[in-house]
């Protein structure tokens, strides 16, 4: 029996988790996937938002605004890559400059460091922008992240503390009795006094098993084009266009890895597990990125990928104590910018779990720290005692991104094991360089096996049933 | 103190056939201090997963496969002064040529070189490079991944495969699959013509009946987990022509679409890369546009022979020798200018007074030809014509100009490749 469950582990579950993990609970999460931060926490746009966009007054400007200020503290306290990042919304024509203008008035109102740029003004910060842009909002508040491993940063701390993790266990049903939710998932049944719905895209689903209909979901698939390294520093902001109804528009943005990524698009697709990219209309992303910044190479495009948007009809978020269904607490439709708002949303939750009549008392003792190595960032000499100390850290798996065999060693020994070649590839960047794992996948496979004293042909690339082996050669079959 | 541990001659980046060749050269040359640093467990590189024979027939005059062609020269350079640091990665190539190295058996290593070598070979490019479009599904590997997995690791990545792209490495492991028992459905090629060599269709395609769709390309991936189905559509350039489907039931995408040098270290050195070859811009010696780094193989341009990667390496390592020996080239500079029908050359300049005979020119053509001549010109005038009956971009060119002609050239030539 649990005093809260968590139904999801994506960047808000994993933000809900880590607040609750403070507390004297016990507190259990339910995650569908093999690994945390597996749904749309891994294909985004990876940016905290200045908060200039929501409209003020509401929910979503205010956990805006306070998350971007919450993710700073956490990501320093958790060590998680994020880079202050300034950001443009670019205005092609005087038409546009009236959404800047007002887009600037929702900043002023919002709490935002904002300014209104003449295209000049632009172009001497980022010369890269386009000669046909008239001007822009401008504002230094917003960063980038590296969101998988802000919600793994956060799990794992929340693991730390005793929050217990359940993976593969998708809710299939849940029952109120008396007091007590009963959750059944594929796995097995879970009790707990009060729920937390966090799944992301499924939120709604989630929200109709305890009889809550309002919520209709809106699958709205967007892609993006990830480049090398070498266009990583074309650009240093955040590079959007005027909104329109489909969402922020193309971006164009560096990557806290040193990439650039260009996008999203946006279509509606039959449910939020269909991540497939199109061939038709995925290569329309690059005149709209070339018209923000015409001087990008896609000749150095080294991966593409979607993520499913989790919209609901509703502008808003629907964050709330059930009216159907007392201490269960959905936090849900949580879209763009979600990722921004996350922790202020963990906030609220706590909040809203106290108004519900949780007895919430903190912890003497928590830990509220963590420390990762990461060769790839660390000068001669540090490297140097760092090798010393471990020689694992000597020795070079990945390539592109210099990632370590004792890097990858530390990942394993935390406290949620991954198990996968991309769940490696999501704590230690293995794979995410110009080879794509081309080189370093074999090995970190080898890797995994050694630590995890499985046989490579049961190590997944990253779901269950992502076999990437079939079996032995003949060779190796007669041995 | 000084701000390196160790100091070499030669400094050799990269272990595999042209690193060999390189350090077995410059020690043949005169330098007594060698290195070579390689970052896998053993020297040989990408030959000691290519299993099958072919190797050796220019160099050693006999068909070796590829462990055995990288076992003589890992012999040959045993006997020579050369130094080999195994597992040991190099990161860094500063402009005064220390190279900066990580192993985890000699820890952080700052090496002062007078000459480096850069033999890093080349890597595939992949399913992002190309926007191969469909579902993320496990079983889309690149055919030198799978290569391994099955000749050095001893696991099948599937049973069923399509494989894109009709490179050599991926003509090979259609042969490899098949004969470890996997069902090779399709190879499928872009081109209206293979880019692998013909001997290759000829023996790993042609003999085990697998049919090979030109002008075609991988339209959709399907599967939530692991590879379903592959669709392919023919294509006119390099757009799919609606209504042209098929589909393939398979578990497997093995994807050959071409190999890129692999500069990073280069380029973060200040070496000049040349566009359209995509490695270093290099003289008649193999030296790069920085004084004193050479390079050779892969790294500079894909070979289709490792016999031509020895020959060119065997070059790079006795310059770099003569050059940690004092040795200094002046003289004019000849520009070698491509022109249509010539994808790129190498070397792409020429100092004449470091000609003692004749300079070879390496260069791929950009299609497939009969009756073709190619033509070297300056200022206009003819310089030297050669006749070819076949030209294929998978197969590489080369042409040898006496230096007689050489010194009456201008500061540029420029060849050109026209149908006879």
């Amino acid at each position: 029996m649990y005093d809260v469950l968590i139904i999801g582990c994506g960047i808000v579950g994993s933000a809900v988790a880590y607040e609750l993990s403070k507390y004297q609970l016990s507190v259990g999460i339910l995650e569908k996937y093999n690994d945390v931060a597996n749904g749309a926490t891994k294909a985004n746009s990876a940016i905290l938002h200045a908060g200039y966009d929501p409209h003020p007054g509401t929910d979503m400007a205010r956990l805006n605004t306070l998350g971007i200020k919450l993710a700073k503290e956490i990501c320093e306290k958790l060590d998680v890559e994020r880079r202050e990042c300034p950001s443009f919304v670019l205005a092609f024509s005087e038409e546009e400059m009236k959404t800047v203008q007002t887009l600037y008035e929702r900043g002023i109102a919002n709490g935002v460091n904002v300014r209104i740029l003449n295209g000049d003004e632009v172009r001497e910060i980022e010369p890269e922008i386009s000669k046909e842009v008239v001007g822009a909002l401008y504002s230094e508040d917003s960063a980038i992240v590296d969101p998988w491993g802000y919600a793994i940063a956060m799990a794992e701390v929340a693991v730390t503390n005793g929050v217990v993790l359940h993976r593969e266990n998708k809710v299939r049903a849940i029952k109120k009795v008396g007091d007590i939710f009963r959750v059944s998932t594929n796995r097995d049944v879970y009790e707990a006094r009060y729920i937390i719905n966090a799944a992301g895209a499924n939120a709604p689903q989630i929200n109709a098993m305890v009889g809550d209909t309002t919520l209709q979901p809106r699958n709205l698939s967007g892609q993006y084009y990830v480049l090398d390294k070498a266009e990583g520093k074309r650009v240093n902001s955040v590079i959007f266009c005027c909104p329109n109804k489909d969402g922020k528009g193309v971006l164009v943005s560096p990557t806290v890895h040193g990439n650039m990524i260009v996008g999203p698009d946006a279509f509606e697709v039959f449910d939020s597990e269909t991540v497939a990219t199109d061939a038709v209309t995925l290569p329309a992303l690059k005149p709209k990125a070339h018209r923000s910044v015409p001087g990008i190479n896609f000749r150095e495009i080294i991966h593409e990928y979607a993520g499913v948007r989790p919209n609901t009809q509703f502008d808003e978020f629907y964050i709330k104590e059930l009216e159907t269904c007392p201490h269960f607490i959905a936090l849900a439709g949580i879209k763009s910018p979600g990722l921004s708002a996350a922790p202020a949303i963990a906030l609220d939750a706590i909040k809203l779990l106290k108004k519900a009549g949780l007895n919430m008392t903190k912890k003497v003792n928590y830990v509220d720290s963590r420390r990762v190595v990461r060769f790839r960032k660390m000068n001669d000499e540090q490297r140097r005692a760092l090798i010393a100390r471990n020689p694992l850290y000597g020795r070079i798996i990945c390539r592109c991104e210099s990632v370590t065999e004792g890097e990858i060693v530390d990942a394993i020994n935390r406290p949620i094991v991954p198990f996968s070649v991309d769940a490696i590839k999501r704590r230690c960047n293995t794979g995410m360089g110009r080879c794509q794992g081309g080189f370093c996948g074999p090995r970190v496979h080898e890797i995994l096996a050694r630590e995890l004293g499985m046989s490579p042909i049961d190590i997944m690339m990253d779901e269950n049933k992502t076999f990437i082996l079939t079996g032995r050669t003949k060779e190796d079959k007669k041995k | 103190m000084s701000n390196y541990d160790k100091h070499y001659e030669v400094v050799v980046v990269g272990g595999g056939p042209a690193g060999l060749a390189a350090a077995y050269s410059a020690c043949q040359n005169g330098a007594k201090k060698v290195l070579i640093i390689e970052r896998d467990r053993e020297v040989g590189g990408i030959l000691n997963q290519c299993v099958h024979n072919g190797f050796g027939l220019h160099y050693f005059k006999e068909e070796l496969t590829g462990p055995e062609y990288a076992g003589r020269f890992a012999d040959m350079v045993k006997g020579t002064c050369a130094d080999i640091l195994v597992d040991t990665m190099v990161l860094e190539i500063t402009p005064d040529k220390i190279v900066k190295c990580a192993s985890q058996q000699h820890g952080y290593l700052a090496i002062k070189a007078d000459a480096v070598v850069l033999c890093m070979g080349c890597r595939e490019r992949t399913r992002g490079a190309i926007e191969i479009p469909g579902d993320r599904s496990a079983g889309v590997l690149t055919a030198g991944t799978a290569q391994r997995y099955v000749n050095m690791e001893g696991y099948m990545p599937g049973k069923k495969v399509v494989i894109l792209g009709s490179g050599d490495i991926g003509l090979i492991m259609a042969r490899r699959m098949t004969l470890e028992g996997a069902k090779v459905l399709a190879v499928v090629e872009l081109s209206p013509y293979s880019n692998g060599l013909n001997r290759n269709i000829v023996q790993c395609l042609n003999d085990y009946d697998i049919p090979l769709y030109l002008s075609h390309t991988i339209t959709n991936i399907v599967g939530k987990t692991r590879v379903e189905k592959v669709v392919i559509s023919e294509v006119d350039g390099f757009t799919p022509i609606p209504g042209t489907e098929i589909e393939f039931e398979c578990d497997t995408v093995l994807l050959s679409v071409g190999l890129i040098p692999e500069n990073e270290i280069s380029i973060r050195a200040g070496v000049t890369i040349d566009p359209r070859t995509r490695g270093a811009v290099v003289y008649e010696n193999m030296q790069t546009s920085m004084e004193g780094v050479f390079a050779s193989g892969n790294v500079v341009h894909v070979h289709d022979l490792v016999d031509f990667v020895t020959g060119e390496s065997i070059r790079a390592g006795a310059a770099a020798a003569e050059f940690a020996l004092g040795k200094r080239i002046g003289g004019r500079v000849i520009d070698v200018v491509t022109k249509p029908g010539v994808n790129y050359t190498v070397p792409q300049k020429i100092r004449p007074d470091n000609i003692e005979k004749s300079v070879d020119i390496f260069f791929r053509t950009n299609k497939v030809r009969g009756n073709s001549i190619i033509r070297v010109t300056s200022d206009g005038a003819k310089v030297a014509e050669f006749k070819r009956e076949h030209m294929a971009p998978g197969e590489m060119e080369k042409i040898t100009i006496p230096k007689v002609l050489l010194d009456r050239c201008g500061d540029s030539i420029e060849i050109v490749v026209e149908d006879a």
